[in-house]
């Protein structure tokens, strides 16, 4: 393959700063449902004594899985060797670091004392799996940071393997931390399972890809630029790899439990009679996020068309939304088995299955992030050099190993 | 001359300042010291005030449910009086330090009262899980929230077996000394650790045997002669969740093996 040749946006159009002021506009109405909710008080949200985490968590834990996901393509180019990723390494890179931004701000401004994050930076616990994510955050800015450095810099573009590889290793520590907080919950009967590091590694593959290939779809045809089927369809087959792979780990999970007779009661609200939660499950999680993709993804009629890639993509991210809800919202729905044996109820819903209703504050400062991602890689196009020229099949050479 | 006499006027002023401040300073540390004798001439021993907190006490509790009342609610409204707890009608985001828990035998029917709150666990997940260490148990087995270092992030209520622990959703007034709480900040059963460093008992023991029912002992699992160790020799006493192995500082009688 030729030398790369990279380009900035132009970022000159109404529809640049029209793109910009509309995620600067999201971002405003997320900062503003952020003083109401921490002037009043978490009171005002639908987070509660019993559903202490909520849809804030939902987007930012999630935000968080992707940005390691989204390294994927620089990974396999620059550990793996795979020349065809070589040129949008850098696209993969920014969008992991702008969604780790994205999905940090969410957990920062939905804390008590968001005020106390000098605080949360140098008071340490660390038997805390949570202490130790907080520095594999900062570290993980660290070492794509430093890997973008060495892929846009001439004067240091030796070193690039060893940051990549560096990087690599980094974000699958990062996201076993990311899994281990639901994983090492010992008490909650939904948690509790050492799957949870792999299958959060998983999903970050799936739902980082998906995202990836949104982006890269979207700037390519919003630029006018040369984006060839070689590409996305090696794209395209990996997202269908890692899509199966996530429907894999849910189903060992719930079979792991189904074994053991103590989980019971917990797999039968999670599977059947949670009511909406086990809708979201086998709707959200399993059909829209996993078997409609899959089917569509390998279907042979539909193999060139970007828009049905566009489709999956969605769905993808809307299944993964919905997954991280099951495991967050239903996990702590399903009451705390502190009594077997016994029905129990007190002034504080004990042995009932607790209610959750996400409240507009609560979504709103979770399509911050989510704008605050866009807003960051749509401002950096611009500014640095992140995107290949073209990514025509003549230019990849999809032949090249 | 003139300045002799301002200087005298100088010093009988002073002199004036010292003698009123010297007689508020004993009308304010007085009775301080007072009831602090007076406690300690109290129930349970007590360390001296100018010692650490150590780990030759383990304070701790133990429920007979047999004698909880069904329906008794004297040591939840105790907690709610000694700890400021004011509710805002809002029972999903009130804080409860200590809660009344009714439990029906699926076997057989038969129905037991017991009061649940934190149970003072000495290897404790919120502590484990806190990220700046603002969940601590400290030496003498006493789990608290450093309210200063606590960001809010409601981890240790995720970890929590026993949901023993809420977060302050809204603005609080007119605490109490005794108990500092603070908006955005988690809380949960503090043994009334004031009143044990000052010798005395827990709210909730003392409203229920004021109350003559005597379910709740509170007392020093490491003295052997304790009202507490002798029952629990004798009569045995259940941790929740034991197989947690988290060696609660809370027992129960009473209940099913």
């Amino acid at each position: 393959m030729s030398k790369i040749e990279y380009t900035s946006l132009e970022g000159k159009s109404p529809a640049y700063f029209g793109l910009l002021g509309g995620l600067a506009f999201i971002m405003l109405l997320a900062l503003a449902s952020v003083f109401y909710m921490e002037h009043e008080g978490h009171y005002v949200t639908g987070m509660t004594n019993q559903i202490v985490w909520g849809m804030p968590h939902v987007f930012a834990i999630f935000l968080i899985v992707a940005a390691s996901g989204a390294l994927n393509v620089a990974s396999i180019a620059s550990v793996f060797r795979k020349k065809i990723y070589e040129p949008m390494a850098r696209l993969s890179a920014l969008l992991a670091i702008a969604l780790l931004t994205g999905g940090l701000i969410v957990l920062l401004l939905d804390l008590g004392r968001p005020d106390r994050l000098i605080v949360a930076m140098t008071y340490y616990n660390f038997k805390s799996i949570f202490a130790w994510n907080i520095i594999l955050y900062t570290g993980f800015f660290a070492f794509v940071g430093v890997y973008l450095w060495t892929m846009m810099d001439h004067n240091v573009y030796r070193f690039k393997p060893y940051a990549g590889f560096s990087a690599f290793v980094w974000r699958l520590i990062l996201t076993t931390g990311t899994g281990s907080i639901f994983g090492f919950l010992v008490a909650r009967s939904a948690y509790d399972a050492a799957l949870m590091a792999p299958m959060f590694i998983i999903m970050s593959f799936s739902f980082g890809l998906a995202i990836f290939l949104l982006v890269l779809m979207a700037t390519y045809k919003w630029t006018g630029m040369e984006l060839g089927d070689a590409v996305v369809n090696r794209l395209r087959n990996l997202l269908g790899v890692f899509v199966a792979s996530v429907l894999y780990f849910t189903a060992v999970y719930h079979l792991t439990n189904l074994y053991a007779t103590q989980h019971h009661d917990v797999e039968r609200f999670l599977l059947m009679e949670g009511g909406i939660y086990t809708t979201i499950f086998w709707v959200g999680e399993v059909i829209i996020g996993g078997l409609i993709p899959l089917a569509l993804i390998y279907a042979p009629g539909v193999k060139n068309c970007r828009t049905t890639l566009g489709l999956i993509c969605t769905m993808i991210i809307i299944g993964g939304m919905a997954k991280i809800y099951t495991i967050l919202i239903a996990g702590q729905a399903y009451p705390l088995e502190i009594f077997p044996g016994y029905e129990v109820s007190s002034s504080f819903y004990d042995g009932v299955v607790n209610s959750y209703t996400p409240s507009l504050p609560e979504i709103m400062l979770g399509l911050g992030g989510i704008a605050m991602t866009l807003f960051i890689v749509a401002f950096a196009l611009k500014v640095l050099r992140f995107l290949p020229v073209s990514l025509a099949d003549s230019v990849v050479d999809p032949h090249a190993k | 001359m003139t300045d002799s006499t301002n200087k005298s006027a100088v010093d009988s002023s002073r002199r004036d300042f010292l003698s009123k401040a010297a007689v508020a300073g004993t009308i304010t540390i007085a009775p301080g010291v007072l009831l602090h004798q007076t406690a300690q001439a109290g129930s349970v021993s007590t360390r001296p005030n100018d010692e650490p907190v150590s780990n030759k006490n383990r304070w701790g509790m133990l429920i007979d449910t047999s004698k909880c009342a069904n329906g008794c609610t004297s040591c939840v409204d105790a907690c709610n009086e000694e700890n400021g707890l004011v509710g805002n009608g809002r029972p999903e985001t009130d804080s409860q330090y200590i809660r009344k828990v009714t439990l029906k035998d699926k076997a057989t029917g038969h129905e037991t009262s017991l009061p649940l709150m934190c149970q003072h666990c000495e290897t404790a997940p919120c502590a484990d899980v806190c990220p700046t260490g603002a969940s601590f148990v400290r030496a003498d087995g006493i789990a608290l929230v450093d309210k200063h270092i606590c960001i809010g992030c409601r981890y240790c209520m995720m970890a929590c077996p026993y949901k023993a622990r809420s977060f302050v959703h809204e603005a609080v007034e007119n605490q109490k000394l005794t108990a500092p709480r603070g908006k955005g900040t988690v809380e949960s059963c503090t043994m009334c650790v004031t009143r044990v460093d000052n010798g005395g008992i827990p709210a909730c023991v003392e409203a229920c045997s004021a109350e003559n029912h005597n379910a709740m002992i509170f007392g020093d699992l490491n003295d052997p002669n304790s009202e507490i160790s002798i029952s629990l020799k004798e009569r045995g006493g259940k941790q929740l969740r034991p197989d947690l192995a988290l060696n609660t500082g809370v027992r129960y009688q009473g209940l099913n093996e």
